[in-house]
């Protein structure tokens, strides 16, 4: 319900604030009440806020002292404390009913700390549980907290496991965590699982484990092939969602899809756009038929421009599209169908795949492209002109990624794909984020990529980017400082200049100064990842102005131990830090004792850290997981990666 | 906590998985600070960039080369200079690249489809050098392959580097250059020439007969007709266009075909490679 999630937001916040605010807005929720018979009037209207404020009367000194409500979370021995046992002012309907609106785990958390009633209230109804590392908390502990849990978000492996910097069999294989659900929730619905190991086994399990399973999502997972999504497929009778993306599987084959049993009609999201085996087309089209409420549908790029028209024509509700091949000798008849499949696809706001598109049948898009919000050509290939006659006919994106194309070398060096951008800012006033990946040359020819002046031109046109993800070969101080004046409103800022410790490209200095204006200016930004030759100048600027900072990814970067120091002492709200090929040792490590506890997880690889540093954080702070990775031809005393995780256990079981 | 760190023998510790192929493809996309392997412009990209490019710098030289040129004798290592590639590729002017260099990293994003191996070992990881980039003349040995950057997923990279166009190697459709080979019956290797260089059928003629004049200097043609010494521009185009030779080309759909029936961009568009064909065997087209 609209209204009331609105009325919960308002009062309960979507920060992470703190159990005074909590208590203040409790205290206006509760006040002005009359009788209650309102209850059954939010039952029937389901707008329970609204309702609470006209009707319900209960002593507003009910409320838990403010200071208590801080200190309940510090020891369990507060718990103990009259305040946090006083019995909650509300009727449970009503804290059930408020508490089924919201979903923000973090408010969730919030309301759990206020008391103990409430803390039993949020945890009976809570039904999907976010775990942002896999080794910071138990199963056991999950189930018997949250008994009544649906869905589950697991994260695994540290972010830098992408890039092949942790070693394989790591750990975070779900199989420890399944056979706790398998008892603990048999009526679980759904999983999403991110870098984290997951086994064919594992497949089979969740397959014939959870009767009422409907959701899979899989994003860069490793471990599994199709065979367990034969699995996935035989078996579950009520699967709305199997979303498979940037897994690395072994692909034995695309048989699987043929597994979904001919009266199997409730999917909803289909994603193998990652997958490299032909599937058989039949099945697909039939799978796509008999699924009317199918609304995401991303194939992989075997199928054809031919093929996707065929399906299309069965399913125009679809509102996110992920394309197979785009090139294709096509009949004008066979093009003319596909164009007027796309003008069929009215709620069409999502496109994605158009691998290797051939600009020739980019314009049989233009008919579906005024509506589209979200628009990844990340493996599209384009070429500066196409990307620019394509975006001129989405007006309302919101969120475009794509790969530079490789040019020619007799075009003009600097602006070839920069064109592009500058296209962007003129044609997508609406614009919030922006991924420009570097495209893999392949070729003979030389990469030029994107320059400053292309975020600089975007920067101009779409005040509002906010998320901003950016791979690039050169960039100044000047520009950058121009970009944030432009687009202060950012939360996520990750430059990548492609050169590790390389400067600005003007004037050869640091690019200090262009991070520090990000921080400066961009007061809401949670997450930055920084890049080119810096000194701790720039982690001092982090640390004094990066107040609302969550996430930092650091590399090639800093002078000395004292840059981490200002971060970990100045980044109040830091969760994850990931640092590789700093100079930064064990004054550096150490100095963040206190931090690492609030912390979700710390990450150091090719740093100055040593065994001895490691092996004194681990004495000091007892309660985290400190683990250190060794590459084999290292010095002893060297510690290469070290990766900490605030955990409510021990030690770190391999799994 | 009795016993705070626990070994654990992970296998294939930090070595790339197998399955990966990263390796290969880690030297194309990865790190384009490859030491090796480097795509030189001639006197163009300012290696204080750091990019180490100037060591190749002497490797341009004259309009014409052979293959022997590109091949630096180093352990069988091919060395490319401008845009490289196994074939031997002139620029129309013979000059590879405009010198200027604008994009002042950019060059050292150079990498190459097809690697010859050895590629320099990916997964070692090495310390880059993180101070200053000192500027100019910075060796490519310095800059060691670098494990995990830049910070692109694995699968992203996969998918870029297995992404080439379905049509062969030569030509690619829609991208910012088309580059195609050129035979010509007789000659002993072929040449390549990039499509998009070119707006018309006349600039494309004049630079092929520069190309292949060599092979038709002193060449005595198959039906008795005899080339002049000190063979004039317009003479190969006279061949081309007079009985001795004929330009063709294969399209898209296999076919052979005869140059300039279709209009130029489309030509462009459809053309795999091209053959100079001798007229006796064009009978047919």
């Amino acid at each position: 319900m609209a209204m009331g999630k609105g009325y919960a937001r308002a009062y309960y916040g979507t920060e992470h604030a703190t159990a005074v605010q909590r208590k203040s807005s409790a205290h206006l929720l509760i006040s002005g009440v009359s009788n209650a018979y309102t209850l059954e009037v939010l039952r029937v209207f389901g707008n329970p806020i609204l309702q609470v404020l006209k009707g319900l009367s209960f002593e507003s000194a009910m409320v838990p002292d403010p200071k208590r409500c801080n200190s309940c979370k510090d020891s369990a021995s507060s718990r103990d404390s009259p305040e946090w046992t006083r019995p909650s002012p509300f009727p449970d309907e009503v804290l059930d009913r408020v508490l089924s609106l919201m979903e923000s785990h973090k408010d969730r958390s919030s309301v759990s700390l206020v008391c103990k009633d409430w803390y039993n209230a949020e945890r009976w109804s809570r039904s999907h549980v976010f775990i942002g590392n896999c080794y910071s908390v138990s199963p056991e502990i999950v189930a018997r907290r949250f008994p009544n849990i649906r869905s589950v978000t697991l994260k695994g492996k540290p972010r830098f496991s992408d890039f092949n910097l942790v070693p394989q069999n790591w750990g975070a294989d779900i199989c420890s965590w399944l056979a706790v659900f398998a008892a603990a929730y048999p009526f679980l619905e759904e999983l999403r699982l991110k870098r984290m190991a997951v086994s064919d086994e594992s497949l089979e399990f969740i397959a014939t484990s959870f009767p009422c399973f409907k959701s899979l999502s899989l994003l860069s997972c490793d471990g599994f092939s199709t065979d367990g999504l034969k699995s996935m497929a035989s078996h579950c009778k009520n699967l709305t969602e199997l979303d498979l993306q940037e897994n690395v599987m072994d692909d034995l084959g695309g048989g699987w899809l043929s597994c979904f049993p001919e009266n199997f009609v409730t999917l909803e999201v289909l994603n193998f756009a990652s997958l490299n085996s032909d599937v058989s087309f039949d099945a697909l089209e039939a799978l796509v038929t008999r699924c009317k409420s199918l609304r995401v549908l991303k194939v992989n790029k075997t199928i054809t421009l031919e093929q996707l028209q065929r399906l299309l024509v069965r399913a125009p509700q679809l509102v996110e599209l992920g394309t197979g091949s785009f090139q294709q000798d096509l009949m004008p008849r066979v093009y003319a169908e596909l164009e007027s499949a796309f003008n069929n696809c009215k709620n069409l706001h999502t496109l994605s795949g158009l691998w290797e598109a051939n600009f020739l049948y980019l314009p049989v898009l233009y008919v579906a492209s005024a509506g589209l919000t979200f628009l990844n050509l990340s493996y599209a290939c384009l070429r500066s002109n196409e990307l620019a006659n394509l975006v001129a006919h989405c007006p309302s994106l919101r969120r475009l990624w794509f790969a530079v194309i490789i040019v020619s070398k007799t075009e003009v060096l600097d602006t070839v794909e920069d064109k592009g951008l500058e296209a962007v800012g003129s044609s997508c006033p609406l614009l919030e984020e922006l991924r420009v990946f570097p495209a893999d040359p392949f070729d003979q020819d030389i990469v030029h990529g994107v320059t400053e002046s292309g975020f600089v031109a975007v920067s101009r046109g779409c005040r509002r980017l906010h998320y901003v993800l950016y791979f690039c070969r050169q960039m100044s101080n000047a520009a950058v400082a121009t970009i944030v004046q432009n687009c202060p409103d950012f939360t996520h800022f990750r430059l990548c200049i492609m050169n590790p410790g390389q400067p600005d490209y003007l004037t050869n200095e640091p690019m200090d100064e262009a991070f520090g204006a990000v921080v400066k200016t961009c007061t809401k930004l949670q997450r930055l990842a920084v890049s080119g030759l810096l000194t701790d100048l720039t982690f001092e600027y982090i640390g004094k102005y990066a107040k609302n900072l969550e996430t930092l990814s650091v590399a090639f970067a800093g002078s000395s131990d004292l840059g981490m120091q200002c971060v970990l002492g100045g980044c109040t709200k830091l969760r994850k830090l990931e640092i590789r090929d700093c100079p930064f040792g064990n004054a550096a490590l150490l100095s963040g004792l206190e931090k690492y506890e609030s912390m979700r997880s710390l990450w150091m690889s090719a740093c100055n850290v040593t065994m001895n540093g490691c092996r004194l954080l681990a004495k000091e702070m007892p309660r985290l997981n400190v683990e250190v990775m060794k590459d084999d031809e290292s010095d002893d005393s060297q510690a290469d990666k070290i990766l900490k995780i605030a955990s409510l256990e021990t030690a770190r079981k391999q799994m | 906590m009795s016993m705070p760190f626990e070994e654990h023998d992970y296998i294939g510790l930090s070595e790339t998985p197998a399955m990966e192929n990263s390796e290969k493809l880690a030297s194309k996309g990865l790190n384009l600070k490859a030491t090796e392997l480097r795509l030189g412009l001639p006197g163009s990209e300012s290696p204080e960039r750091g990019n180490g490019l100037g060591v190749l710098k002497g490797f341009i030289s004259g309009a014409k080369r052979g293959f022997s040129d590109t091949i630096n004798g180093d352990s069988g290592k091919w060395v490319f200079t401008g845009n490289g590639g196994s074939d031997v590729d002139l620029g129309k002017n013979g000059a590879l690249f405009s010198p200027r260099s604008v994009n002042g990293s950019g060059s050292e994003g150079t990498s190459l489809k097809e690697v010859v191996p050895p590629s320099p070992k990916a997964v070692h990881e090495k310390k880059p050098q993180i101070s200053a980039v000192n500027g100019h003349g910075v060796a490519p040995a310095a800059k060691a392959q670098v494990v995990g950057w830049p910070p692109i997923r694995s699968f992203r990279k996969n998918s870029m580097a297995v992404n080439p166009p379905k049509s062969d190697e030569d030509a690619k459709l829609g991208s910012g250059c088309l580059y195609v080979k050129v035979s010509m019956d007789g000659a002993p290797y072929l040449r390549k020439v990039d499509l998009k260089t070119y707006s018309s059928y006349m600039e494309l003629s004049s630079a092929l007969e520069k190309m292949f004049s060599c092979f038709t200097i002193g060449q005595c043609g198959a039906h008795g007709v005899p080339l002049r010494d000190g063979m004039s521009e317009s003479r190969l185009m006279d061949l081309l266009h007079g009985s001795e030779y004929v330009l063709t080309y294969e399209d898209k759909d296999d076919d052979w075909m005869l140059v300039g029936d279709v209009p130029w961009e489309m030509f462009t568009v459809s053309c795999k490679r091209m053959r100079i064909m001798k007229s006796s065997d064009a009978i047919g087209l």
